[in-house]
């Protein structure tokens, strides 16, 4: 274990968090402001990413893909709210989670029809592709040190968004009190639909940059969801300092886990029983974070209602 | 129960016993016998999330676990159903406690994902658990009187006969009652002197335990456990037959098992893209019939009733 | 007369507002002992602690002497605390007669009964007719409670306080909400029931404070700041000043 391995893999930690307040963030603020468990977010980031996939194989620029699939994405979102989400907004959240339960599998069948059921090749732009050398000795891939340049900016701008403009006082009102955010009538339904087409353009930025690292297929975006989850869960739901600190901690705590924990245990176990353990143990980490923040703050860290 | 509905479960009682008799092949009598296993975990389910109102989105965790007590016993050379099946039981039930005695802090929304973060830990568990197939799944040659599809099928449908008779004498009982009446109005329960947490763990306990007895069942049907068992998309299908079939209503979780299999059964048959059909269904069932098929079913008799009278 | 319930030292902040300040009450076994105060008083808070679903910072809490300050709310409820809620509190799909009989089975031992039929169990039935009969709901047992009129709501949920056949009755705002005819009502029943019950009552309807109370305890900003004999609080200067306003004084 050298110095320079743990500031990588707290690099790689810093990375994944940054996308997963991206989809942390849309889903926090669904939650906080309309009580609305909506399973679909991950359906809306695997799109962005196949957006991003198809747009870029077709002009051969990666950042035209990226604009495109923001714009689609959110377009897609806001009909989906419109058309089926807003329905439930009233229901309970057993039927919320049924009803979007049932978009995942229609969504993602929809995506098997049209792109197969084979991952679909996604490439880091040329520019971004090789590693960098961040101090002398020290490289890491450049396209990962843009992730986290991205994340840091969006991240920047939801804050001054939310915390600075018009709008961003109606989503705090609304976060914090529910009836407030139904007081203000006719502007809500306006309000929530541009806040769905928030959280989906958020969605297609992290699917669309995730999409060379991980793989873009069917499924992606059921595994990220719950980590998300996990993320808002922790943080406290509806509030975007929790959905930040939260995602920084499970994108480290799971990265850092799932790389030094078989490190850290061979030397007491034997490099097999390590690696098998080890690999048990950091795949179950987040969730044992979870539970343990529950345990003692069963509202989350943050929680946006007191 | 009136004598039109007795007549009902008595006609469709010796139809399932028949099943065997009748049936032209084995792939039919494995199909009736994975929807009675079914039907008895979408119980389990309907107890804790129906009569309980407890959403909890964890519960393949105990179906899973019950398949895998089976599993790793009988590859490590203890067969006998009595102790595998006792041990399983037992088991799930000390988890649902574990799980429920932690969850049963929170609340909401809340509640629902810790239940899932315990369900996923679980997975994960299995997942890297190698030395028993890891995420490929472990067989099992299961003892021999119950390779027989036909005693296995006999098994599942006593066994489902009897949770549903003692799910019902719960639901009527004090126990029952005081757990309904939680779900309807909690603060209410404690300022009578309910200790209402204790209510809706032990709840949930039962509902553990009875998942993992249907787990256990399907397991031996399969000759198979692999981590999908209780895979987060699994706790899903639960809570979609309880709803289909219609959220604490007594026969909810049984009709919503027996027509989400056959639908998803038919609609595999026709097409690759089946699951656009499921969706499509559960969408259309939570938002146009909120209670489910049974509860379509009451209204639409409470109509004819109705019409009847008004003729 | 010994102190039923005793309050001594009693602190609850939210944040920056002191909800409860060193708030210090007794009520005596036998009497009418009603709670007034202005708006934003701490009532609410108070009573939440009492009944257990609010803990306080410090301070003490007895019923007869023993100290339940950190009892949960169903320890207290089976050591004869019963309460009735603010806004009404019923399980409204359920029959008034279901509402009664749940409140009975919880005194009538443990509910871990898994097997035997409740409708099967005649006395707990007997037992809440009995008490519907009491709260003058008698003819009215097998209405769904939330079809019942405002009024009969008040009514029952003080029928489902008296199932656990409580020493000490606390009653929040019981008239909250009442037309005149509904509200006589309910103070004739209030009057039935002290005959054999010691009541705490939370009210803001000065009429009816002055007509039942043995006792009258006045909370001002999480303190009480005077206590005693209807008389003698209507002649308090300081209760005149804080709370009851010119009207009275003229």
């Amino acid at each position: 274990m050298t110095p320079t391995l743990i500031v990588a893999q707290i690099l790689n930690g810093v990375q994944l968090g940054l996308m997963l307040f991206l989809l942390a963030a849309g889903l926090t603020l669904i939650f906080g402001i309309m009580d609305m468990i909506n399973l679909a977010h991950g359906s809306l980031y695997m799109i962005g990413a196949y957006l991003t996939a198809t747009v870029t194989s077709a002009t051969g620029s990666f950042f035209l893909g990226v604009g495109a699939a923001i714009i689609g994405t959110a377009l897609i979102g806001m009909a989906l709210e419109m058309s089926v989400l807003r329905q439930l907004y009233k229901r309970d959240h057993l039927s919320q989670v049924l009803a979007t339960f049932g978009i995942i599998l229609i969504v993602n069948e929809i995506v098997r029809m049209i792109w197969g059921a084979q991952p679909v090749l996604l490439n880091a732009p040329e520019v971004l592709s090789g590693p960098v050398e961040i101090v002398p000795g020290f490289r890491y891939p450049a396209f990962r040190l843009f992730l986290i340049g991205v994340g840091i900016a969006v991240a920047l701008l939801l804050f001054f968004i939310v915390n600075r403009t018009r709008v961003g006082m109606w989503v705090r009102a609304g976060a914090s009190n529910r009836e407030m955010a139904q007081a203000m009538g006719v502007r809500i339904k306006l309000l929530f639909t541009l806040i769905f087409g928030l959280g989906a353009a958020l969605c297609a930025v992290a699917g669309a940059l995730l999409g060379p690292i991980l793989s873009v297929q069917v499924g992606m975006g059921e595994s990220i969801l719950i980590l998300a989850f996990v993320v808002i869960v922790i943080g406290g739901i509806g509030s975007i300092k929790g959905a930040l600190i939260g995602a920084l901690l499970v994108g480290i705590v799971d990265t850092a886990g799932r790389a030094l924990l078989p490190l850290i245990l061979r030397d007491l176990l034997g490099r097999d029983a390590a690696t098998n353990i080890g690999g048990a143990l950091a795949s179950v980490l987040i969730y044992l974070l979870m539970a343990l923040v529950l345990f003692w703050k069963p509202e989350g860290l943050f929680p946006a209602r007191s | 129960m009136t004598r039109a509905q007795m007549l009902i479960l008595g006609v469709i009682t010796l139809g399932l016993i028949l099943v065997p008799v009748l049936a032209a092949n084995n792939f039919t009598i494995k199909l009736f016998s994975r929807l009675l296993i079914f039907a008895l975990a979408a119980s389990s389910l309907n107890l804790v999330l129906g009569y309980g109102g407890m959403v909890s989105f964890g519960h393949a965790a105990y179906f899973g676990v019950g398949g895998y007590v089976v599993g790793i016993l009988t590859v490590s050379g203890i067969a006998s159903p009595f102790i595998t099946w006792t041990l399983a039981v037992l088991l799930c039930a000390l988890l649902a406690a574990l799980i429920g005695a932690i969850s049963l802090r929170t609340r909401g929304v809340y509640f629902i994902m810790i239940t899932l973060a315990f369900a996923q830990m679980l997975f994960f568990v299995f997942v890297s658990l190698r030395q028993y197939g890891g995420a490929d799944g472990l067989p099992i040659r299961p003892p021999d009187p119950l390779r027989d599809g036909r005693t296995l099928y006999y098994i599942i449908l006593v066994t489902l006969g009897i949770c549903l008779f003692l799910l019902w004498r719960i639901k009527e009982s004090r126990f029952g009652r005081a757990v309904q009446a939680i779900k309807e109005n909690e603060s209410r329960m404690m300022a009578l002197g309910y200790p209402v947490f204790r209510y809706q763990l032990v709840c949930f306990i039962i509902g553990g335990a009875l998942a993992g007895l249907a787990g256990v069942l399907n397991a031996n049907l399969n000759a198979f456990i692999s981590p999908n068992a209780l895979a987060w998309s699994q706790s899903g299908q639960f809570m979609m037959m309880v709803i289909l079939g219609g959220v604490g209503r007594f026969w909810g979780g049984a009709l919503g098992a027996v027509v989400f299999i056959l639908l998803e059964t038919w609609l595999g048959s026709l097409t690759i893209h089946w699951q656009l059909g499921v969706g499509a269904a559960l969408l259309i069932i939570v938002l146009f019939a909120p209670g489910g098929l049974v509860g379509l079913v009451s209204s639409a008799n409470a109509w004819l009733i109705k019409r009847r009278a008004a003729a | 007369m010994s102190a039923l319930l005793d309050i001594q030292g009693l602190f609850k902040r939210f944040g920056g507002l002191v909800a409860t300040n060193d708030c210090a009450l007794d009520v005596r076994a036998g009497e009418l002992h009603a709670l007034i105060g202005p708006n934003g008083a701490g009532k609410t808070t108070l009573i939440g602690q009492i009944a257990g679903v609010i803990k306080p910072d410090s301070g003490r809490i007895r019923l007869d002497g023993v100290n339940i300050t950190y009892l949960p709310p169903h320890r207290r409820v089976r050591m004869g605390l019963a309460r009735t809620y603010q806004i009404t509190n019923v399980f409204k799909k359920y029959s008034v007669l279901d509402n009664l009989a749940l409140g009975v089975q919880a005194r009538d031992g443990h509910s871990f009964r898994f097997w035997r039929p409740v409708r099967a169990e005649r006395h707990l039935w007997d037992q809440a007719a009995e008490i519907a009969e009491r709260v003058g709901l008698g003819v009215r047992q097998d209405v769904l409670a939330g079809a019942l009129a405002h009024g009969e709501q008040r009514q029952l949920e003080v029928g489902l306080a008296l199932t656990s056949r409580p020493r000490l009755l606390l009653l929040d705002e019981p008239l909250a909400g009442m037309g005149a005819d509904e509200a006589g009502r309910m103070v004739d029943l209030i009057r039935r029931l002290r005959a054999d019950l010691t009541i705490l009552l939370v009210e803001h309807d000065m009429d009816a404070v002055f007509q039942l109370a043995d006792r009258i305890s006045v909370l001002v900003y999480g303190r009480i700041i005077a206590s005693g004999a209807p008389e003698a609080i209507r002649a308090n200067p300081d209760v005149q000043t804080a709370y009851l306003g010119d009207e009275v004084r003229a």
